[in-house]
């Protein structure tokens, strides 16, 4: 595949990738069907598709937390084999440890990974000014508000510095307002880390705020419908970003092709109730 | 902050009032509360004390199968004095709470270990669940004969007879705890690099934590039913022994001490568990403050 370029392999290779669930009572499910994407280095791809269509069942192959039933899973053109320590994930829930404090969070990732503590804890308080979080080093989870309780994720995610960052909808739960803060937070800690990002959401705005391309998927079991090479200039205000013609311009394409599969899921879920 | 509803001040202050007294004023109306809280505690406890004493010295509640609260007193008194007629109540106290405990921290731990390892092999937990409901089916007071039986009257026998009421319960807490541990975060501990063992001892176990001190706290006094169902059956010493004994002579008040005994025990070890459960979770959200 990789001797076609003369450069580095790209960091993520999906090819042909098919995945199935059977259910306990035998019934087979197709999440994702002939799926192709590559991911070139410090590239940030995003994937939008109508919901329960297998968005996030693609990001799983790449951890290494699932398998594929078919087809082949390549990171930095080398084969998956279980949890690979190149890869960051950022999910769509709280996935905090509540019973650790903010920076006993931070510094589980340097600590499994068998770092010394005294280095763990110079690393989380670092990434934690970097979120600005310093002045709640000693604070649990729940006594933050949504927006800072996702500074400390990313931070527990970045400080294992990730070459490949994988994002399911991790900022879904926020309202707008911290949306567009963390969208900021996001470009900047990508920008100094130049990670290649899979940025999967349902909302197409965010996607094209974010991405180099955005892959639209169709209704389940999804494959690439088609991508979009988001051709607006960097470094990007997220808040401003919106009131731009050529980023309408792209919603407005985008959307087009997005929302006959956003219709046909909503038939069929229709027809199976 | 969504955890702490502040309570929404029902007083009307009048315009200008500073935060400093309205604060002042709920304090006060905290502490207020306190106190009729622990008033009628107090009174109730006076007042069934009370009409007990009174009822059983009118003769209206019979003293000889109701014995009376002085009466009662007495006797402990007697025991804590003088001793029992099996020796000093502090040794057969102390001997009821060697089983208790012995029983009840073997079964916990034994719990907590079968609990989380069943709880995360599916298949395991798959073939055996069929034999733990059946065993689990056993009322555990009918094992109290075999028991003491197989390994006599001394000690092993209400050991063994404490922990089988301890295991099943905390085993069962323990599962269930592991089961619901959230996929999540398991996954984002092992993304994070965690092996399988830190997996288990730093998500799965903590989330199974609040599981398994809501089973502690009944257990506790699971492994006093044992003990004292297995003194019952069977025993030289022990506060069982002694309720057995005085129900042999009649002796009604000396029934109600051991009981008051047990209560007080039962009391002590459950504010002690609560004392442990709140600095192992301090984590939690606090409980909301409601002054209503």
């Amino acid at each position: 595949m990789s001797d076609r370029q003369s450069g580095p392999p790209p960091a993520i290779e999906l090819i042909n990738i098919t995945r199935r669930f059977v259910s306990p009572t035998g019934k087979s499910l197709t999440a994702i069907r002939d799926f192709n994407m590559t991911v070139e280095r410090g590239e940030f791809v995003a994937v939008v598709g109508p919901t329960g269509c297998g968005k996030s069942t693609t990001l799983n192959l790449v951890t290494g937390l699932a398998k594929p039933s078919a087809g082949e899973v390549r990171l930095m053109g080398g084969p998956v084999n279980g949890i690979d320590p190149r890869v960051g994930f950022a999910f769509q829930k709280d996935a905090l440890f509540p019973w650790k404090n903010v920076i006993e969070n931070v510094m589980a990732g340097p600590l499994f990974r068998g770092r010394s503590k005294a280095e763990a804890e110079k690393m989380a308080k670092d990434w934690l000014a970097r979120v600005g979080l310093s002045k709640f080093l000693h604070h649990y989870p729940h006594q933050l508000s949504g927006g800072m309780r996702k500074r400390v994720s990313l931070a527990q995610t970045f400080i294992n510095e990730p070459e490949i960052l994988l994002m399911d909808e991790p900022f879904s739960a926020l309202d707008v307002q911290t949306r567009t803060v963390m969208h900021e937070e996001l470009l900047k800690l990508w920008a100094e880390r130049q990670a290649s990002v899979v940025f999967v959401t349902h909302d197409l705005e965010e996607a094209v705020a974010l991405a180099d391309k955005v892959y639209v998927l169709t209704a389940g079991p999804a494959t690439v419908k088609s991508v979009y090479t988001i051709d607006l200039p960097r470094p990007r205000v997220v808040s401003e970003i919106r009131y731009e013609q050529g980023f309408i311009d792209y919603c407005k394409t985008i959307w087009e092709d997005l929302r006959q599969e956003v219709e046909t899921s909503y038939r069929r879920a229709g027809e199976a109730a | 902050m969504t955890d702490t509803t502040m309570d929404s001040v029902n007083t009307l202050f009048r315009p200008g009032t500073s935060d400093k007294e309205i604060e002042a004023a709920a304090l006060k109306a905290i502490a207020a509360r306190k106190r009729t809280v622990l008033f009628w505690q107090v009174a109730i406890l006076v007042a069934i004390l009370g009409i007990w004493e009174i009822g059983a010295r009118t003769g209206f509640i019979d003293p000889f199968f109701y014995a009376s609260p002085s009466a009662i007193g007495q006797r402990l008194y007697e025991w804590a004095t003088e001793g029992t007629t099996e020796g000093s109540l502090w040794f057969n106290l102390g001997v009821t709470m060697e089983e208790a405990l012995i029983g009840f921290f073997a079964g916990s731990i034994a719990g907590i270990v079968v609990g989380v390892g069943l709880g995360q092999n599916k298949l395991l937990s798959d073939i055996l669940s069929v034999y733990i409901k059946a065993i689990n089916s056993i009322p555990r007071v009918v094992l109290a004969p075999i028991f003491i039986m197989i390994m006599g009257l001394g000690l092993a026998s209400k050991v063994a007879l404490a922990f089988i009421m301890v295991f099943f319960v905390v085993f069962a807490n323990a599962f269930q705890g592991v089961r619901e541990a959230d996929r999540d975060m398991i996954a984002n501990a092992r993304i994070l690099g965690a092996s399988d063992w830190k997996v288990t001892r730093e998500v799965i176990i903590p989330s199974a934590m609040s599981w398994i001190f809501a089973s502690l706290h009944v257990s506790f006094s699971f492994a006093i039913i044992g003990a004292i169902v297995g003194e019952f059956v069977g025993a030289r010493y022990g506060i069982g022994q002694l309720i057995s004994i005085a129900k042999g002579t009649f002796d009604a008040a000396g029934m109600f001490a051991a009981i008051v005994l047990v209560m007080i025990v039962t009391l002590v070890a459950e504010y002690l568990m609560t004392l442990v459960e709140n600095r192992l979770a301090k984590w939690r959200p606090q409980q909301s403050l409601d002054t209503h």
